[in-house]
């Protein structure tokens, strides 16, 4: 991590998390077959992001992780927790307002097509963040070729285009400046490198980091793609059906994985080595519909060791292990839930 | 920080691009320009146009003067090259002078509605779900009577006249119009980069003045151009009921209705008011397909 | 199934009342107090007053079109100024003789657009393509009143086939459609009625198989090995329900453009009726009127909307 202090815009500290979120959920209301039924897609999630680092959250798709950065960003309003922006509320009357915490959190979506203006000059879409933070024109304009410069696109040749006549990696990359453009502190990248090709994802992925330490920048990193989780992040967040299963280092996670969820999920990557193939698919079916979340562990419908408590009791975010850092959800690392894997 | 500004990533694209960089609207007008057939059409319009403007110099006689011994002459009778009408007035001069109510008409209760009409369905499509509600479900009402209906039904009322016959039409597109805007909106509304400059930290206003408008000017546009034949051909309508242009002010459809008592004895003259609208109305309606070809640029 | 239907006619209510009440403020929209039409021209205030009163013009205006509601509702329209009969009964007349040139127009319009519409759409780019989209442009382009003139001009002042104007020497009242004297009278004015809505339906239709056309189901079919005639079958079947949205709404126009050849040909409908009532300046015969055409319009949308459900089951579930 580089010299967060140095940031003139940092006023929790170094040792403040530059986010903390509790408890945050947002139900969404469906009509349909005469009842009407709440859509439980984020349901208490609780998580910190510390200054500097990337959190990367994976997850099968439906299971809240762009919701979730909807959440934080404000473009959906939650239902109930609360967020804790370096140190202040956000939306509280004593906290940040809304609108302030825009100006330090900013969002790369995924289709670099429609996240877009079709109808401008790719620079003009960069521009129009300074523009809005109150500069004027020709400055706000001068601000975007400058981010241009930096995401590696030459101004004089990309900045009068418009969004179809570039590639997708070259709309990903205005995407980003766009997103930088306003000096944010973080950055919620949702799935933003997952519609590349695979040579481009890199240059992509390799063009973050690069910006991240130039910018002293925080990377919320959301991705279905287990690899490229574990090449950007520095810890991990599992998500499942709404809620977080697992948290723990990078490295752990994927080495040590404690829930039978993340353990499938990390099965069902495609090996590179085909005789370490596996036959039988480690999870199968799928998710359930949030809609009516099985009680209990949300998981106990396809977790192979699943027993009458994991259907009775949810189980608890906790720290199993020798390691703080490390926590997850699941009966059988709890000695005193009475599962029967538990006491081994 | 040992980082400069300079990358250590090489992108290989800064070689110039093969694609010449040619923006929306300079892409439509390319369209336009290579389109012979949307051409020919507009040219012809622009000469109704010019016709119209320029009535006093084109007509050979005034379009007012009557004349009792001149009533209902055949073609080319006495200096009057398309003859007569029931009251001794110069056809040819009628003629030329109708294009201008028949363009007003035609043109300006569409640029009404569309200003009228497009805000509304913007405001519906951007707005919440209950303000879209009371917008679309007053428009849904309007939107149930058949258009010439309601044209009818409204000047009828109103007691005819070039004005109220103007209002009556634009209030007949207006729920139409609004319905292209309201659905070119939501779809605009739906994709990233509204969310994205929300998240930029911009208001609704300026969201909509720079993000949505220019999308949902095309369409709109493309429909309105679509409206000025229908304009034209209904303003003929009312005029043609006796609920527009009031005599003895020359208008097609006017000249149409009085004519038509004359059908058995001058049955050419009769029918040519109404080829000018036809005519007239052709054009515009080639002229606004070329528009919606040239416009349709799948980005 | 019967869930969405009484969904769709519960839908239809409020329009229909939104409808009723455009009618009701057509009278304020006149020029002057809305009493003069109905008042003789030598009426003193004490009349004035007592009529405003029987007529309920001294209540509010939601009192006043609660009232008229129930008066239409129980069929009572008032009474037409110039023939001081009920508005109903002319309506009513007027209606059955539209209905007469509309029954035969329709079915006419729909093969012919359906017809042409189809061809095109399925040899796009052909040259009955662009035959019918040149025939589909002047159609719309047309003014049909003036297409009704010139038909009377060629068929009946030039080569004096069929008569020009009217309902035959009878009159309304003794009208045959098995009498050739009287079903003459039906051919021109049917024939121009029938042509407003065929350029439209030609181009929807062409438009829809086009696009059918274009679907991945159609390789497959024809990579099944089926006969073209069976695969045109199959687009034709698809492209049914986008087809008769269309042909439904047009069914509207066919009614409102009634006015206006039913004025050229003095047939005496409900659309002469109207212009009638126009020149008159009767306004309770031009609100009656409105308000029957216009919820015949409501229900055709609702009729076609239902039908469109039952042979499209997509359309159900949205």
């Amino acid at each position: 991590m580089s010299d967060v202090a140095a940031d003139t815009r940092d006023i929790g500290g170094p040792a403040q998390p530059l986010l903390i979120a509790r408890d945050l959920a947002k139900h969404f209301h469906v009509r349909g077959a005469g009842r009407s039924a709440r859509v439980r897609a984020v349901d208490g999630v609780s998580f910190t992001l510390f200054k500097g680092e990337t959190l990367g959250i994976v997850g099968e798709s439906g299971c809240g992780k762009s919701t979730l950065a909807r959440l934080l960003l404000h473009l959906l309003e939650r239902d109930a927790g609360e967020l804790i922006f370096d140190g202040e509320p956000v939306g509280a009357p004593r906290g940040i307002t809304v609108a302030a915490l825009r100006r330090h959190v900013q969002m790369v979506f995924q289709d670099s097509y429609s996240s877009l203006n079709p109808r401008m000059p790719v620079q003009d879409s960069v521009a129009f963040g300074p523009f809005v933070h109150g500069r004027n024109k020709p400055d706000a304009r001068r601000v975007a070729r400058d981010m241009l410069v930096k995401v590696g696109l030459n101004p004089d040749l990309f900045g009068p285009r418009y969004p179809h006549e570039l590639s997708g990696g070259q709309k990903q990359r205005v995407n980003i400046a766009r997103a930088l453009a306003i000096e944010p502190r973080m950055v919620i990248l949702d799935e933003a490198v997952s519609a590349l090709d695979k040579s481009v994802e890199a240059q992509v992925l390799n063009l973050l980091r690069a910006l991240k330490q130039q910018f002293n920048l925080t990377y919320l990193f959301i991705s279905h793609d287990l690899n490229v989780v574990r090449y950007v992040s520095d810890r991990v967040l599992v998500m499942y059906l709404g809620c977080v299963v697992e948290l723990g280092p990078s490295e752990d996670i994927f080495i040590r994985p404690l829930h039978p969820y993340t353990r499938a999920l990390l099965g069902s990557r495609p090996s590179m080595d085909p005789a370490n193939r596996i036959e039988e698919p480690p999870i199968t079916g799928d998710p359930p519909s949030p809609i009516d979340p099985p009680g209990g562990c949300r998981f106990h419908t396809r977790c192979p060791f699943a027993e009458a408590v994991c259907e009775q009791r949810s189980p608890a975010l906790g720290a199993w292990l020798e390691r703080e850092s490390h926590v997850a959800a699941c009966h059988m690392l709890d000695r005193g839930s009475g599962h029967s894997r538990a006491a081994q | 920080m040992s980082q400069t500004a300079t990358l250590p990533i090489a992108f290989d694209d800064d070689a110039p691009p093969a694609l010449r960089v040619r923006g929306y609207w300079s892409t439509v007008g390319y369209r336009l320009r290579h389109d012979p057939v949307t051409l020919c059409f507009g040219a012809i319009v622009l000469l109704i146009v010019l016709i119209a403007i320029f009535a006093p110099l084109l007509a050979p006689f005034d379009p007012y003067k009557e004349s009792v011994i001149l009533r209902l002459k055949p073609f080319g009778y006495r200096g009057h090259p398309l003859g007569t009408d029931e009251l001794g007035r110069d056809l040819l001069s009628r003629l030329i002078y109708g294009g201008r109510s028949s363009l007003l008409m035609g043109l300006i209760p569409v640029c009404i509605a569309t200003a009228l009409g497009g805000t509304l369905g913007v405001i519906g499509g951007f707005a919440g779900r209950r303000v879209n509600a009371v917008i679309m479900r007053t428009m849904d009402v309007f939107y149930a009577f058949p258009s010439v209906l309601l044209a009818v039904a409204i000047s009828g009322a109103m007691g005819g006249g070039m004005a109220n016959g103007m209002a009556a039409l634009a209030l007949v597109f207006i729920p139409a119009m609004c319905r292209v805007a309201e659905t070119a909106t939501a779809q605009v509304r739906s994709l990233d980069f509204i969310e994205a400059a929300r998240a930029t930290g911009a208001g609704t206003f300026t969201i909509v003045r720079y993000h949505v408008l220019g999308n949902v000017l095309g369409p709109v546009f493309i429909y309105a151009s679509s409206l000025v034949s229908v304009s034209i051909l209904l303003a003929s309508g009312l005029s043609f009921l006796g609920l527009g242009v009031k005599p003895p002010t020359p208008d097609w459809g006017l000249m149409l209705s009085t004519l038509r008592q004359s059908i058995y004895i001058v049955p050419l003259s009769c029918a040519l008011p109404g080829a000018a609208i036809f005519v007239t109305s052709i054009c515009f309606n080639l002229v606004s397909d070329g528009i919606r070809a040239a416009m349709d640029v799948r980005l | 199934m019967l869930r969405y239907i009484a969904h769709r006619i519960l839908l239809a209510v409020p329009i229909a009342l939104g409808v009723s009440v455009v009618c009701f403020s057509l009278v304020y929209l006149a020029p002057g107090d809305p009493l003069q039409t109905i008042l003789p021209s030598d009426a003193t205030a004490d009349m004035v007053a007592q009529i405003k009163h029987a007529y309920g013009f001294d209540r509010p205006l939601p009192v006043q079109y609660l009232l008229w509601l129930g008066h239409v509702l129980t069929g009572d329209f008032g009474a037409s100024i110039s023939t001081r009969r009920p508005v109903i009964l002319e309506v009513t007349g007027a209606l059955s003789n539209t209905f007469i040139l509309t029954s035969f127009a329709i079915p006419l319009a729909f093969i012919m657009g359906y017809t042409m519409g189809a061809l095109a759409g399925c040899f796009p780019g052909r040259v009955v393509d662009r035959l019918v989209t040149g025939a589909a442009v002047v159609g719309v382009s047309l003014p049909n009143y003036w297409l009704g003139i010139v038909l009377v001009i060629v068929f009946a002042v030039q080569l004096m086939v069929l008569p020009a104007t009217g309902m035959g020497p009878k009159g309304s009242a003794e009208f045959s459609l098995l009498r050739w004297s009287d079903a003459q009278y039906l051919v021109l004015p049917v024939i121009t009625l029938a042509m407003i809505p065929v350029g439209i339906i030609a181009r929807t239709t062409r438009a829809a198989v086009a696009e059918v056309l274009n679907q991945d189901f159609v390789t497959t079919l024809r990579a099944k090995g089926l006969s073209e005639f069976a695969v045109i079958r199959h687009v034709l079947k698809n492209s049914a329900p986008q087809v008769l949205a269309v042909m439904g709404l047009q069914f509207g126009y066919l009614m409102g453009g009634s006015i206006l050849i039913e004025t050229v040909f003095t047939w005496p409908g409900s659309g002469f009726m109207l212009s009638k009532a126009i020149i008159n300046r009767d306004i309770p015969v031009l609100q009656g009127t409105i308000l029957f055409l216009s919820m015949i319009f409501v229900a055709t949308n609702l009729v076609v909307d239902l039908l469109q459900s039952l042979i499209d089951p997509r359309i159900r579930r949205s």
